[in-house]
């Protein structure tokens, strides 16, 4: 601790801290914009100048840069000085002088930094009368609308892309008044956390282009503390709305988990709320049936024969309420049986290897990293950008040896310069991690495993071969091994059970060797962990089940069927169920064969639990109260389960799943139960400042409708309640006086860039129990019955989940379905030059077109998963290739 | 007087050869250093009381002694001479490597012995075609006489050098700017601390001194730090000094002096005095990023703590001579709009201050101005006054026109009321 002075008054505060981290850290208010929380100090806006004292008899002082300046015992400032007060006021003005008057039309105002920083520094009087600078902007893509004339030059754009997230097509350019950032010519941002840029911009000039479609003021929206949805992950977020439409996704901060960023696929691909298939009131198929639903709670009443299909992307209480309902032998997990017994080994590994799975926040805290087969990048994008700060952490000891101070950002850099690792990677192929790898190794299913084996072996002492796999893995044991704080990172993007073995496999032996290893997995959606603790058959049982069973009514709950097993599977099912109830929120491929559909929130209209690839449990709220039939699936279920026309309380769903699963016990800790109010207020998703609440619906009544009551959470629809902080828990939106931008964080945290007062939300579920068992050895040998090529899965970030892609600016940057193949594969085969190649899938041949990768291995193709023409494909296969049509 | 630095260079503008050099005694300081170590090569500048010739006269000894020696330092260590001359009316450097490359070649391979460096670059103003071409010749010449590369003079002492040409902004003479330009980023100057002593070059150890400073290195191992001391007039430094003089004296050009020797006789005797039907208004006396001084300051040596007192600086020491025809703030106009440009556009003060400035110089020089002008520049000096600022740039572009306002203050009003400029003809 160190005792510094601010205005004269002491303060013990945190060691290796800098002067602008203390007094934000303080609750004090002081301008700044260059530092980031995440990014640290560089310096250059010299916005935080405050001034500093040699000791108490300096009356004079001298001005400096409180983010420069170390908060060292007897660092004496003042933030009330008023040379500079007006040295503050001054920089604003001179930051101002270019920056465009049009708040009234900027997508930033009402929750700009500028603004705040502006009006917080006191600057008010515009004497600068000459003509302000102007830029061309630039097309950036469906994801972010560049303005560069409202661009105050803090240079924290650049940093966060190139530095921070590895960008590497985003730049600045030119000197002096005309610095320019963006990119050397108009075109899509090609990194995966490019959204980011709308957070980390302190004013208009990168905002959301997905918000401008249905642009919204922040104060107007109605806000709802949610979890990401489109992988595993679960990031937290802030979902929000008006007039019915979901309007745009930011990231919520949470310290343990995505701090403050997010992935563009979490940020962008929320538009399927808003799309015209959304099915918005229960109906039986072919009738103008006006009660649809009390046919289907008869239909139930009856005791007909049900089974349901629960779902890796509905949330726990939803499939506990499903199972509930058609009773426990009669729960299908609504994935394949293969893909249901990788994550459920997943989960098992998690509490069996004895190893810890570190949070998101903690994968940035490894020294030494070794990923085993999966693309994260791709199937859980924050845990890259995570490895990638990982990464820096070996390098960043030399600085720190110099006496470099944490947060002195750009000095770190330059001593670090482009140097990362130890980082390891195999993999079947490269992936973007490649460029920070210390080295790599591509292989098959069969070489990866065989090469884990020999890791292990390595780590244990054992010498082998000087073959290329034998020389890797020493590499990687010796790094492994030498490492204080070594990660191991895979998941179940390749479809492997053995693969999550032998990763688990490799950090047991590290552990036994004393190591304090990590381990962590990605899995495929935000709820597979939750279901696989929910537990239940496999989708493949139920198929068999229907066929051999007549006049089954099948449940089928936010799974689309065609999309995950195929059309021809798919539609066996569905045709071979007596009567098919279908919960879901868009209209898709399958819902053509139900018999009554019920419409299902989407994680805007629903609240329920998830939990996510570390074992972390997280609640989501229901953002707004749609006006139409949409609700969550656990409260149709429930109604249909008590026959009812109204659901039970969310919290009596969520004691009652307890009961069943004790390991749940803590999720009641998880968030305010829906009576708690702060003294006697409810929390309001919508801001004080709310405006048109009379008006909004004027056009069709002018008599103000009564608002709706949400029964279910602490959290009211609209304005209504209490205005002060909301606790962590349940969190609706950021805001404090003076702070209407996001960086009102700063007041809700304990230490800036530090946990949330009342601490980060979400409980983790899953630990080490101790009962360390299980054999990790996992060699799957000759599984290829003949065949030349091992086809493996590739992921994509967008694209690669079933939701977002539906969502338009996501859609528009999918890829075409297209077969990876080395060059030389395709020599061996005799189709040099080829374009298309035929594969055998099952039994039949399915042509793709054929994308180069030479880094693949000659016996390995890749195929995008979950994309049009791979839809329901089991992933891996076995297939020769040949030209189309042979 | 003795001129170690300049007395060989020939007058028919062609650079010594390593021959011509080693002739007059080159190298000899070097085969001095390789038989000290390189702690006495370091204490023998230390005791010389050799300044930086850059601009803030820091001493060179010192300089050198924060770079970390012995078996644990990291390695590998930078040399870097800074020859990015684009200070305006500066013009020694040109002379010292077109003149005599070999001479700051000699002067960097001892400096480097001395901190254990085992690679340098020549950081070279892009302009400076002709110097480059003979820095070239004068490398190509020394690594084949076995003053550079592997085991120099048998010493065991390794050392390589390259020659940098830079891509012509000002800020790249800015240390650390050089050294991220070096690098192949940004010229942004970078945060001290930590030093590029200790974090410098690619984040190692790294001293970057100016040309003139390392010119007199070998004069020093040569002959002796008590030698280097008794050639200068000042108390507060050793050695000759590279004084020059530009605008309208009769006898424009540089000269080598005693440190110390005074502004009266640098402007009346060896530039000789005004052209004729000009009176001398005030000078610059360092470069453009000094304050003016006036003839009232003639008497003062032309050293770093004199010239501080004058409340100026001495800067590269190449004096600017401002006349009576001349419009002062036409004059600050133009360094502005040239301090404005060269900005790197890093820290606010400078990238919209210094615009900023220009433009209302603009306007007052076409008329344009308003009486609340003045207190505006005024307030730029303050705004950007040194540590308000990132570097030293905008702290150096006020300084010629704070003075200005100090000195020539009647000249601003006349502008801003008789909406003119009485200097146009």
């Amino acid at each position: 601790m160190a005792k510094v002075i601010i205005d004269n008054v002491e303060y013990e505060v945190p060691d290796g801290k800098n002067m602008l981290e203390v007094c934000l850290s303080l609750g004090m208010d002081l301008t700044y914009f260059c530092w980031h929380p995440a990014m640290h100090s560089v310096g250059a806006c010299r916005q935080c100048a405050v001034i500093q004292y040699r000791d108490e008899n300096d009356t004079r002082g001298k001005i400096v840069m409180s983010c420069m300046l170390d908060a060292n015992d007897g660092t004496r400032i003042s933030l009330k000085d008023q040379r500079g007060a007006e040295f503050r006021a001054g920089n604003i003005e001179a930051l101002m002088i270019n920056h465009p008057h049009d708040c009234p039309v900027c997508d930033e105002g009402g929750e700009c930094h500028l603004q705040d920083m502006t009006v917080m520094s006191g600057h008010n009087y515009r004497r600068y009368r000459f003509n302000k600078r102007t830029h061309v902007n630039q097309d950036l893509g469906p994801f972010i609308y560049h303005e560069m004339n409202r661009c105050i030059q803090c240079y924290r754009c650049v940093r966060f892309y190139n530095d921070y997230a590895g960008g590497k097509d985003f730049g600045v350019f030119a000197s002096s008044g005309r610095v320019y950032f963006g990119r050397s010519e108009s075109g899509t941002l090609e990194n995966e956390f490019s959204g980011n840029l709308v957070e980390i911009c302190p004013t208009g000039v990168f905002t959301d282009k997905t918000l401008r479609k249905h642009y919204t003021r922040k104060w107007d929206l109605t806000s709802a503390p949610s979890i990401c949805h489109q992988c595993s992950v679960g990031c937290n977020t802030l979902a929000s709305e008006r007039y019915g439409g979901l309007r745009r996704i930011l990231s919520r901060y949470n310290g343990d988990v995505n701090g403050y960023f997010l992935c563009d696929r979490g940020r962008f691909g929320y538009e399927y709320v808003n799309d015209e298939k959304r099915l918005t009131k229960a109906a039986q198929k072919a009738t103008a049936d006006t009660d649809a639903f009390t046919t289907v709670k008869n239909l139930v009443a009856s005791g007909t024969k049900m089974i349901g299909i629960g779902s890796p992307r509905a949330s726990l209480e939803s499939n506990f309420m499903l199972k509930q309902l058609v009773g426990e032998e009669n729960f299908y997990q609504g994935i394949p049986r293969h893909e249901a017994q990788l994550t459920e080994t997943a989960f098992n590994l998690l509490r069996t290897v004895g190893v810890k799975t570190p949070s998101l926040k903690e994968v940035e805290s490894y020294d030494t990293v070794f990923i085993l087969g999966e693309d994260v990048t791709n199937t859980a994008p924050m845990i890259a950008l995570g490895l990638r700060q990982a990464a820096k952490n070996l390098p960043r000891e030399e600085a720190y040896k110099l006496r470099i101070q944490k947060w002195n950002d750009a000095a770190i850099r330059e001593v670090v310069q482009e140097r990362t690792g130890p980082f390891y990677l195999a993999t079947p192929c490269s992936t973007k991690l490649d460029e920070i790898a210390t080295s790599k190794y591509y292989g098959d299913t069969d070489s990866l495993l065989s090469l884990s084996d020999k890791i292990i072996a390595a780590i244990a002492g054992r010498q082998g071969g000087n073959d290329e796999a034998w020389s890797f893995a020493g590499e990687v044991a010796q790094a492994l091994k030498a490492s204080k704080h070594p990660l191991i990172v895979s998941g179940t993007g390749m479809m492997s059970r053995e693969i999550l073995l032998a990763a688990a496999g490799i950090a047991r032996a590290l552990k036994a060797g004393g190591s304090d290893v990590g381990l962590t997995f990605a899995v495929p959606e935000v709820n597979s962990m939750g279901l696989a603790l929910i537990g239940g058959k496999y989708w493949d049982e139920a198929v068999e089940y229907v066929a051999a069973n007549k006049d089954v009514t099948a449940i089928v709950m936010e799974t689309n069927p065609v999309y995950r097993f195929g059309a021809k599977q798919a539609e066996s099912f569905l045709k071979n169920c007596g009567k098919v109830v279908m919960l879901d929120s868009l209209e898709n491929e399958s819902t053509e064969y139900a018999d009554f559909v019920l419409p299902a929130g989407t994680f805007a209209e629903s609240t329920g639990t998830v939990i996510n690839n570390e074992g972390r449990a997280q609640r989501f709220y229901q953002v707004f109260a749609p006006k139409n039939e949409m609700k969550s699936s656990w409260a149709w279920l429930d109604m249909m389960a008590h026959n009812s026309e109204k659901w039970r309380h969310f919290d009596d769903i969520v004691e009652d799943m307890i009961a069943h699963y004790p390991i749940l016990e803590k999720i009641r800790d998880l968030a305010p139960t829906a009576d708690s109010r702060v003294g006697t207020q409810k929390i309001p998703r919508a801001t004080h400042r709310f405006s048109g609440r009379t008006a909004m619906n004027a056009n069709v009544s002018v008599h103000e409708p009564k608002p709706p009551v949400d029964e279910d959470t602490p959290l009211s629809y609209t304005m209504e309640g209490y205005h002060g902080k909301a606790p962590s828990k349940a969190i609706p939106y950021f805001w404090s006086p003076g702070w209407n931008s996001l960086q009102s964080i700063n007041k809700y945290q304990i230490e800036v860039g530090g946990p949330l007062h009342g601490g980060n939300p979400g409980i983790r579920l899953i630990e080490p129990d101790g009962a360390e068992g299980g054999d990790f050895n996992a060699s799957g040998n000759g599984r290829n019955a003949g065949k030349t090529f091992e086809v493996l899965p590739a992921h994509h970030i967008f694209g690669g989940d079933e939701l977002s892609a539906k969502s338009a600016p996501l859609a528009t940057r999918i890829p075409d379905t297209a077969v990876s193949v080395s060059t030389t594969a395709l020599e061996k085969a005799g189709m040099a030059g080829a374009d298309r190649l035929q594969i055998n899938y099952n039994g039949d041949n399915l042509s793709f077109k054929i994308k180069i990768d030479n880094s693949l291995p000659d016996n390995v193709l890749m195929l995008p998963k979950g994309f049009n023409g791979t839809q329901g494909m089991l992933f891996p296969f076995f297939t020769d290739i040949s030209k189309e049509g042979e | 007087m003795e001129r170690p630095l300049t007395e060989h260079i020939k007058n028919d503008g062609t650079a010594l050869t390593l021959k011509e050099y080693e002739a007059v005694g080159g190298y000899q300081g070097l085969r001095a250093a390789l038989k000290m170590t390189p702690a006495d090569v370091m204490n023998t500048v230390k005791d010389s009381k050799l300044r930086g010739r850059g601009g803030a006269g820091f001493p060179t000894g010192l300089k050198w002694s924060f770079v970390p020696m012995g078996d644990d330092a990291p390695q590998p260590k930078y040399l870097v001479a800074n020859g990015d001359e684009m200070e305006p009316g500066t013009f020694k450097d040109r002379l010292l490597i077109e003149g005599n490359p070999h001479q700051l070649i000699e002067g960097m391979i001892i400096s480097a012995y001395a901190i254990g460096a085992s690679m340098s670059y020549i950081f070279l103003r892009w302009a400076y075609h002709e110097a480059a071409q003979r820095v070239l010749v004068a490398l190509d010449e020394a690594y084949k006489a076995g003053y550079l590369g592997e085991n120099i003079l048998g010493s065991g002492f390794s050392l390589d050098m390259d020659l940098h040409t830079s891509v012509g902004r000002y800020i790249c003479g800015e240390e650390t700017a050089l050294l991220n330009a070096l690098e192949g980023k940004r010229a942004n100057p970078r945060n001290k601390p930590p030093f590029p002593q200790v974090s410098g070059l690619f984040g190692k150890p790294t001293i970057v001194n100016n040309v003139e400073t390392y010119c007199n290195v070998p004069h020093i191992l040569a002959k002796g730090a008590q030698w280097y001391i008794g050639l200068s007039k000042s108390e507060g430094g050793g050695g000759t000094k590279l004084y020059g003089a530009s605008g309208r004296v009769k006898n424009p050009a540089i000269w080598e002096l005693p440190l110390g020797t005074t502004l009266r006789e640098i402007i009346e005797v060896h530039a000789g005095g005004m052209q004729d039907g000009y009176k001398l208004r005030g000078v610059l006396p360092g470069g453009a990023s000094t304050d003016f001084l006036t003839p009232d300051h003639f008497d003062i040596k032309m050293d770093f703590e004199e010239v501080a007192k004058a409340g100026s600086r001495m800067g590269t020491g190449t004096v600017i001579v401002l006349d009576d025809k001349t419009c002062p703030v036409g004059m600050c106009l133009n360094l502005e709009q040239f301090f404005a440009q060269e900005s790197c556009g890093w820290c606010t003060p400078c990238r919209e201050g210094l615009p900023w400035t220009a433009k209302i110089l603009l306007a007052l020089e076409e008329g344009r101005g308003k009486p609340e002008d003045i207190d505006h520049l005024t307030f730029q000096t303050h705004y950007n006054a040194p540590g308000n600022t990132f570097c030293a740039l905008a702290p150096g572009a006020m300084e010629p026109l704070q003075s200005a306002l100090k000195y020539f203050r009647e000249d601003f009003d006349e502008h801003i009321h008789n909406h003119t400029c009485k200097y146009r003809h």
